[in-house]
């Protein structure tokens, strides 16, 4: 029987071999349709503007945008010239240095002593992490208050003291620190909430037997709490440290820029010198520049974390 | 026509990594075909195929003659079990049960005969109600059962349903699935990788191992003439002993110490100058009075199992186990008399692991391990 | 565990005094939203009585409760229109196979470098040149597309076991319908969990809102509260807290019902 059905046999698998391709094919195609809303928009909002972004940042334009003249690396050589430009990234790096660090160990503190089974533990976790709910405008009005040379509490608290007055947002010494002491409020509720969810995750049955081997509570935060939640203060950190380059709020509500450039952050800057001065082709590169800042960040969160996260 | 044929089928991945060699296979209707063997050794792939869930690499699945090896999963009328059950979570039993019926469509007064004829069968009519996880492993497992019942399909496959219940409710829903599958004359596929399971549910089994066909028959063809020791040892409870041996003064010697007279006409022929492999069932290692005993013993362990006993010896390197009915009082250390029967014994060969000669008797029935 | 007596005390006064010093520019703010400016200048701490002008007088020189409506609209918009999208991303990443599929993870992935604050100036001219300055879909669609999302959503669909997937193929039922009516309703939990996430985020957006509207008629409410407070800066700053205090409520209120479950939506998304 074998022998007669070899023609038949030969016929049915190139149908089998066609069918299985149509298959693939269409499976192909559905996937494709369930991804495309995205990626329409991606390209459109995400892909598109990067390529223009970069071609942009070739060109001199007219104030609508139009490109006009060509200029290669003229506008790059001519803002890293620029005194208000370095100053900007000097600005914008010196408010990464204060509010990373500041908001992760304030957060981190806050997580450990909300951790712990308490009752009533939960309306504090509530108030720890309230600030994620407030909006950046919203929070630089609450502190443009509390830094108003006259009435703010700040003030009034540091004249009880006995100590002058100090210009928080109009002295050039200490607007800077007053935006990130501000910015570091603003973004405990986030980073408190993640590390507390860290912290929750960490098997309690580690702290039960180092309990019987009779750690200590500070030997235990040392030896357990901290190495367990590594992974999880990597991607804070990495988290903290992408927002603080794009901080932007807080800048344009509370001191504009000023005092003498002080607080020029970089988002702040290209908003600046695109949409006040309409300088699309610099302002472009600038945005260049802080995009290369932001992927080199994330490339090396991903090369270190690749032994932590897994995207599988 | 048959209604499940595979003919060469084969699986792999990368064009590297073979799961399954030519698999050729025909299950007769009505039947209940176990696929038995251990963990990693295909079994699992193979119904997959047969579901339609996993491509198939080379070979030609037919059902009823027909080739369906490009058929979707929904086009080739059947249902499945998985182990985890794959109970929709949000869904209560009702739907659950009528969630294949709903998806094709079927009409509502159909679906309501079927629900109330399935669900009385199984004993879940209070439960219609209820999600998954208000229920217990073994209600989960019958709201399973009555999924692939309701559908209707002359082939039901089995991905080792009952590997998540415990041992008594194992035992129960054993019985419970045959009954149904006889009952509806379905033609069953059922996938485990537990012998018990293959040998008392089975018409006919077939024993799997690295992705290779290693025997297919009824249960008692396995246990009586496994046709190799891959199947000799997976297949009986406890597995069947096993020790090298070779002929020496017209005796056998087994592992360099236990000698058996040897009827030498029926085995000098094909024996001689071969090194070969012995195996011997728990039951045949015979409980017995001194002057029949054909060897005495030491007892290097006991197990009480209340209506047997397993006892085992220590025979040069490997230990053999005795498996005698009843309750017997001996204890480590003891000398036992024993009855080792040359009639009794498979002889495999060494190398290639294939049976030289089966046991000449299997006749008594009560040895066959359950 | 027991704890100790003076372990438990040392505790609560970390607790609370932390809570106090977070928490007090925001009872601050409240508290002044009811004082007259009387108390204000004079440096009150609570109220002498409790007055609702400061209210009365934003919502009537301010148009806030069209910013508001503006801003639900927007929020609303990003959430269904990220949930949607998201979800439709990860289901396909997770539950059909196709080639080229690990690529266009790869890329999605990618997509989280790009800083959107990089991109304001192309994407601003694409809303003008579509017309869309001043109008909902200009400040919304931008943010539909996710990457941070389907992520989050990837790694809540692979907890699906396949059977579930499996079962509906033997029974017959599509994709789409399978997606609709299994993976939607087991995975409602990160589904809220990503959909309050879309709406704070929504709704305390700031830059974009800044760039894409011009009129009042379109205007969120957090340039509104920009606006409220260039003009309104020199006193009455009764009136500015008032405004500021019904900006941050629908979120606080969001918040607090949804710690819990947001707290532990992110810290999956992150780390798994």
């Amino acid at each position: 029987m074998n022998q007669l059905a070899i023609p038949h046999d030969h016929l049915e698998t190139l149908e089998l071999k066609n069918t299985l391709k149509k298959q693939k094919i269409l499976r192909w195609l559905k996937g494709m349709l369930f991804l495309a809303p995205s990626i329409i928009l991606f390209s459109i909002f995400l892909f598109y503007p990067l390529a223009r972004s970069i071609y942009l940042s070739f060109f001199l334009t007219n104030n609508t945008g139009v490109p006009t003249v060509f200029v290669g690396f003229e506008n790059y050589i001519n803002i890293f010239t620029s005194p208000i430009f370095r100053n900007s990234l000097q600005s914008t790096f010196l408010f990464v240095l204060y509010t990373v660090p500041g908001a992760i160990i304030i957060s981190l503190f806050l997580a450990i002593i909300a951790n712990e089974k308490l009752k009533g533990i939960g309306f504090f976790r509530t108030m720890f992490s309230s600030t994620m709910g407030i909006s950046v405008a919203a929070a630089s009005v609450f502190w443009m208050f509390l830094f108003h040379p006259t009435m703010g509490w700040l003030n009034q608290i540091l004249s009880y003291v006995g100590v002058d007055a100090i210009g928080w947002l109009t002295d050039p010494k200490w607007a800077l620190l007053s935006v990130s002491i501000s910015t570091i409020w603003m973004n405990i509720g986030f980073t408190f909430l993640i590390l507390l969810g860290g912290l929750q995750s960490i098997d309690r049955y580690l702290y039960e037997s180092a309990d019987i081997d009779g750690a200590g509570y500070f030997y235990q935060l040392r030896r357990i709490t901290l190495p367990m939640l590594s992974p999880t203060l990597f991607f804070v950190i990495t988290v903290a440290l992408i927002n603080a380059f794009q901080t932007f709020g807080q800048i344009d509500m509370l001191t504009r820029g000023g005092p003498q450039n002080q607080t020029n952050l970089l988002v702040y800057s290209i908003y600046r010198e695109a949409f006040m001065n309409y300088q699309y082709g610099p302002a472009s590169a600038q945005a260049i520049v802080l995009f290369i800042i932001i992927l080199i960040i994330t490339l090396i969160q991903f090369k270190l974390g690749e032994r932590k996260v897994h995207y599988q | 026509m048959k209604p499940v044929e595979l003919i060469n089928i084969s699986k792999s991945y990368d064009q590297e990594q073979h799961v399954l060699k030519e698999i050729n296979l025909t299950i007769e209707k009505g039947e209940f075909f176990v696929l038995v063997g251990p963990s990693g050794s295909g079994k699992s792939t193979l119904l997959r195929m047969i579901a339609g869930l996993e491509a198939i690499t080379d070979g030609k699945l037919k059902f009823n003659g027909k080739l369906v090896n490009h058929l979707p999963p929904k086009d080739r009328d059947l249902s499945m079990v998985f182990q985890n059950y794959a109970l929709y979570p949000h869904l209560n039993v009702e739907q659950n049960i009528l969630f294949g019926l709903r998806a094709k469509k079927i009409a509502e007064d159909e679906q309501k005969r079927r629900l109330m004829q399935t669900t009385e069968m199984l004993g879940l009519s209070d439960f219609l109600k209820r999600k998954p996880k208000e229920l217990s492993g073994g209600q989960r497992q019958r709201v399973a059962l009555a999924r692939s019942i309701v559908s209707e399909s002359p082939l039901c496959l089995m991905d080792e349903p009952l590997s998540n219940l415990d041992a008594k409710l194992r035992a129960q829903m054993r019985m419970e699935i045959k009954r149904i599958q006889k009952k509806l004359d379905l033609t069953m596929i059922y996938v485990t990788h537990d012998q018990v399971e293959a040998m008392t549910m089975g018409d006919r089994i077939m024993v799997l191992n690295d992705g290779v066909i290693q025997q297919v028959g009824e249960p008692i063809e396995l246990n009586n003439a496994p046709t190799n020791l891959f199947v000799a040892s997976f297949i009986g409870s406890p597995k069947m002993n096993i020790g090298s041996a070779y002929i020496e003064n017209h005796q056998i010697v087994i592992e360099d110490t236990l000698r058996i007279s040897a009827d030498i006409t029926t085995v000098t022929g094909w024996l001689k100058e071969r090194k070969f492999t012995v195996g011997i069932r728990a039951e045949h290692i015979k409980q017995t009075t001194e002057e029949h005993a054909t060897h005495q013993l030491e007892v290097v362990n006991v197990e009480q199992l209340g209506n047997e006993t397993l006892i085992t010896f220590e025979i040069g390197n490997v230990l053999w186990t005795a498996k005698w009915l009843g309750q017997w009082l001996v204890s480590v250390g003891d000398y036992v008399p024993v009855s080792i029967s040359m009639e009794n014994i498979h002889f495999y060969d060494t190398n290639t692991g294939d049976l030289l000669k089966a046991a000449e008797q299997e006749k008594e029935r009560e040895g066959i391990a359950l | 565990m027991t704890m100790s007596l003076r372990r438990k005390v040392i505790l609560y006064c970390l607790l609370v005094v932390s809570a106090l010093f977070l928490f007090a520019p925001t009872i601050i703010a409240f508290s002044m939203s009811f004082m007259t400016n009387q108390d204000i200048m004079t440096g009150k701490i609570i109220p002498t009585s409790i007055s609702f002008e400061n209210y009365f007088h934003v919502f009537q020189r301010f148009p806030l409760l069209k910013y508001m409506f503006n801003s639900f609209v927007v929020s609303i918009a990003i959430m269904l229109g990220q949930l949607a999208l998201a979800s439709l991303a990860a289901y396909a990443f997770v539950f059909i196979e196709f080639k080229g599929r690990d690529v266009l993870f790869f890329l999605f992935i990618a997509t989280m470098m790009v800083p959107f604050e990089a991109l304001i100036i192309p994407n601003f001219q694409t809303i003008r040149d579509l017309g869309w300055i001043d109008s909902y879909q200009g400040l919304s669609i931008p943010f539909f597309a996710m990457a941070f999302g389907t992520f989050l959503l990837r790694q809540n669909f692979k907890q699906i076991p396949k059977e579930l997937k499996e079962a509906s193929e033997i029974a017959g039922m599509g994709d789409l319908k399978f997606y609709l009516t299994v993976v939607l309703p087991v995975a409602r939990t990160s589904l809220v969990t990503l959909g309050v996430y879309g709406f704070l985020t929504s709704w305390n957006m700031y830059l974009w809102p800044l760039l894409a509207t011009t009129d009042n008629e379109y205007r969120t409410v957090q340039i509104g509260l920009r606006q409220l407070q260039s003009q309104e800066q020199l006193n009455e700053w009764g009136v500015i807290m008032a405004g500021a205090i019904i900006v941050v409520i629908p979120t606080l209120i969001l918040l607090f019902v949804g710690q819990k479950k947001l707290q532990q939506g992110l810290a999956e998304g992150a780390l798994k």
